[in-house]
C-alpha cells in the first residue's frame, strides 16, 4: 500500500490532480463557513458587476455569485459522492458476484448490464428526472447513481473472473470460507487500486452529469449547484449581455473538477497499469 | 442455419431486448407522476392559460384517446409500442395540436448538419494528430498531448459558453443565437446559406475541437502501444521512410478508432443537445429544452426513443460489421474451422 502511494506521489500529474482537488474540495468546505448567509437570498440587482459587496457581482436575480460559488461547489461535490458511492457500490456487487460465480448468475447479470449500457445514459437520466415528484440533491445523486454503474459492473467482473482462478482464493475455498467472505477478504483487495479508479471516474461523471441535467431545466429543486448556476446565467441571457462574473466562475470551476479528476483517474491508470509508459 | 446467421440473430435478439427495456422506461417512468396523466397536465396547461373551456375539453379527450387511459395498463403499453412501430410518436402538449413527428422532423435535420461533420472532421484531424504526436515525441508530442488532454477533459459545453462569450460578445465576429439570422425564411439563395454558415461555425467549432481532443488521447496512446511491436522495429532497419511507417502504425490502430467513430455517429442525435441549448441552434437539443420546460411529455418521450434507436441501429451495424471481418465467424461459416 505504501508503495502504491509512493509510487502516485512520484508521478506529476498525479500530484497536480490531487492539489487541485483538494483546493476546490477546501474552497467548498471552507467558504460557507467563512460566510454563513443564505445563498438564495438577493443581496442587489440584475448583474451587478463585481464590487467590494459582492467580489464576483450578482446573478440575474440579483444573488450574490461568490457566495453561490461557496454551496454550489459542495452541493455539485455532494451529487458527485452519492452518485459515484451508488454507482460504484451496484457495479462493484454486480461485477464481483458475476465474474466470481460464473455460470448462469454471471449470464444473467451480464446480459441486464449490457443491455442497460446500450441504453444511452442521457435517455434514462431524462426519464428518471422527468418522473420523480421533487428533486433533492439526495434524489439526484440516487438518480444518477443507478444510472451510471454498469460500466464498472462489466470492468469489475473481468477483473474477478482473472482473480477467481488464482491460488489463494484456491485455499480460502479449500479451508471451507463461503463466497461472500472468499470476494470480500481474497478479491476485493487486489482490486483496491482498480475499484477507486472507477469511483474517481464516476465521480466525475457524476458531477457533469448533474450539470447537465441542470442545464436542461432538470436540477435539483431549492439548492444551488455549479449546473444550476451555469442554468440561470444562460437563460438568464448572461453570456449574451457579457456579465461574465455570472456564468464563467461555474463554467471554470466544472471544467477545473472534471478535468482535476479525469487526470487523477489517468495518472492512476499510467502508474497502475505499465503497458501505458513509454518506453 | 449458418454461424454468421445465427450470430445476427443471437445480436438481434438482444438489441430487441434492450429497446423493449427503453420502451418500458419510456412508456412506465412517466406514468409513476401520481394521479392521472392527463388530469396533470391539462391543469397545468390550464395554469398556464395554455388552453380554455372548449379548447381544454377537446384537449382532454385526444389525450385519453391517444393514452388509452381506460383500457387497463398493459393494454396502454400494447398500444404505445403499436404505435411507435407505426412510427406514430403521439401529440404534443406544448404545440398542441401539432404532431411530435413534425416537431421532430424539423429540428432533427439541424442536429444531423451539425454533428456529422463535427464528429467527422474531429475525428481525422484528432487521429493525424494522435499518430504525429506518438511518432514524434519530445516537445511535439507533450504539448500536443497537455493540449488534447485539456480539450477531452473539458465538458462540451463550457467550451460552448466560453467560444460563445468569446467570440460573439467580447469580439463580435460571430452571432450569438439561432441557425440563422431571424428576420429572413429559410431559402437556397447565397446570401442565405452563407448566413447559415456563419452561425454555423461556433457551435461546430465548439463540437470540433473536444472531438479531436478525445480521439488524439486515444490515438496517440494506440500508436505509443504500436510504436514497441516488432514490425516498427524491422521497417525501421530497412530503412523506411517515416511517412510509410506512420502509415504502416495508422492502419494498425485505426481499429478501435472506427469502432468508436461508428458510436460516436449513433450517438449524435444525443451527443450535442447541450452545445444546442447554449446557442440557441434550433436542433433536437432546443426541442428537448423546451418540451422540459413546458412538461411536453409526448415530445420528451420522442426525443429520448429516437435517441435510443439511433445508438441502438450504430451499435447493431457495429456488430454486423465484426460479424463481417471476424476470422472466427466468417471462417466458421466457409466450413473452414
Amino acid at each position: 500500500m505504501n508503495l502504491f502511494i509512493r509510487q502516485l506521489l512520484s508521478n506529476g500529474r498525479f500530484r497536480f490532480s490531487v492539489i487541485l482537488m483538494l483546493l476546490v474540495v477546501g474552497f467548498a468546505i471552507v467558504g460557507p463557513m467563512l460566510n454563513p448567509r443564505n445563498p438564495l437570498f438577493a443581496v442587489g440587482g440584475r448583474y451587478d458587476p463585481p464590487s467590494a459587496k459582492a467580489v464576483l457581482g450578482t446573478d440575474v436575480i440579483g444573488n450574490d455569485v461568490f457566495l453561490q460559488l461557496m454551496h454550489g461547489v459542495g452541493t455539485s461535490l455532494e451529487i458527485g459522492l452519492i452518485a459515484g458511492a451508488i454507482a460504484t457500490l451496484i457495479g462493484v456487487a454486480i461485477g464481483t458476484l458475476a465474474g466470481f460465480l460464473g455460470g448462469f448468475v454471471d449470464e444473467a447479470l451480464m446480459g441486464l448490464t449490457n443491455v442497460i449500457i446500450t441504453i444511452p445514459t442521457i435517455v434514462i437520466l431524462i426519464l428518471l428526472s422527468v418522473a420523480v415528484e421533487s428533486r433533492s440533491l439526495v434524489t439526484m445523486g440516487i438518480i444518477i447513481g443507478v444510472t451510471s454503474w454498469p460500466w464498472t459492473a462489466r470492468a469489475v467482473r473481468a477483473q474477478t473472473a482473472s482473480l477467481r482462478t488464482r491460488e489463494h482464493v484456491d485455499v480460502a475455498r479449500l479451508s471451507g470460507a463461503g463466497t461472500g467472505s472468499i470476494i470480500l477478504w481474497e478479491i476485493l483487495p487486489y482490486m483496491f487500486s482498480y475499484i477507486f479508479m472507477a469511483f474517481v471516474l464516476q465521480l466525475a461523471s457524476g458531477i457533469l452529469n448533474e450539470a447537465a441535467l441542470s442545464l436542461l431545466g432538470l436540477g435539483p429543486d431549492n439548492t444551488i449547484s455549479l449546473g444550476k448556476m451555469l442554468q440561470f446565467a444562460i437563460q438568464g441571457e448572461a453570456v449574451r449581455t457579457g456579465a461574465y462574473w455570472a456564468f464563467l466562475p461555474p463554467t471554470i470551476l466544472l471544467a477545473l473538477i472534471s478535468f482535476g479528476l479525469l487526470l487523477m483517474q489517468s495518472s492512476m491508470d499510467e502508474v497502475f497499469n505499465p503497458r501505458l509508459r513509454r518506453a | 442455419m449458418s454461424t454468421f446467421q445465427r450470430y445476427i440473430l443471437n445480436k438481434l435478439l438482444w438489441y430487441f431486448a434492450a429497446f423493449m427495456v427503453a420502451a418500458s422506461l419510456n412508456f412506465f417512468l412517466p406514468r409513476l407522476i401520481p394521479g392521472n396523466p392527463v388530469d396533470t397536465i391539462v391543469a397545468r396547461m390550464a395554469q398556464g392559460g395554455a388552453a380554455e373551456g372548449e379548447a381544454r375539453r377537446r384537449t382532454y379527450q385526444t389525450y385519453m384517446k391517444e393514452f388509452g387511459l381506460d383500457k387497463p395498463i398493459l393494454a396502454q403499453f400494447g398500444t404505445y409500442l403499436g404505435n411507435l412501430a407505426r412510427g406514430d410518436l403521439g401529440t404534443s402538449f406544448g404545440n398542441y395540436p401539432a404532431k411530435v413527428n413534425d416537431l421532430i422532423a424539423a429540428s432533427l435535420p439541424w442536429t444531423i448538419a451539425l454533428q456529422l461533420p463535427a464528429i467527422l472532421v474531429g475525428w481525422i484531424l484528432g487521429n493525424i494528430l494522435g499518430v504525429l504526436a506518438a511518432y514524434k515525441g519530445g516537445a511535439f508530442d507533450r504539448w500536443a498531448f497537455v493540449g488534447s488532454l485539456v480539450l477531452s477533459n473539458l465538458p462540451y459545453y463550457c467550451l460552448a459558453v466560453l467560444l460563445l462569450y468569446l467570440f460573439s460578445v467580447a469580439l463580435p465576429v460571430f452571432p450569438s443565437f439561432g441557425g440563422y439570422n431571424p428576420g429572413s425564411t429559410p431559402n437556397l439563395s447565397l446570401s442565405f446559406i452563407l448566413d447559415v454558415l456563419h452561425h454555423y461555425t461556433l457551435p461546430f467549432l465548439s463540437l470540433v475541437l473536444v472531438l479531436i481532443g478525445g480521439q488524439a488521447v486515444g490515438m496517440r496512446s494506440m500508436a505509443i502501444y504500436e510504436l514497441s511491436a516488432d514490425y516498427v522495429g524491422y521497417m525501421r532497419s530497412l530503412g523506411v521512410g517515416d511517412r510509410r511507417i506512420m502509415g504502416s502504425i495508422f492502419r494498425n490502430a485505426m481499429l478501435p478508432q472506427i469502432t468508436g467513430l461508428a458510436l460516436a455517429i449513433g450517438s449524435l442525435v444525443g451527443g450535442a443537445l447541450l452545445t444546442e441549448v447554449v446557442f440557441s441552434y434550433p436542433g433536437i437539443g432546443s426541442t428537448l429544452f423546451t418540451a422540459i420546460r413546458q412538461n411536453d411529455y409526448p415530445v420528451i418521450q420522442g426525443v429520448t426513443i429516437l435517441v435510443t434507436v439511433a445508438v441502438l441501429a450504430a451499435n447493431f451495424l457495429i456488430d454486423i460489421g465484426y460479424g463481417l471481418i471476424d476470422p472466427r465467424i466468417r471462417s466458421a461459416q466457409r466450413g473452414e474451422r
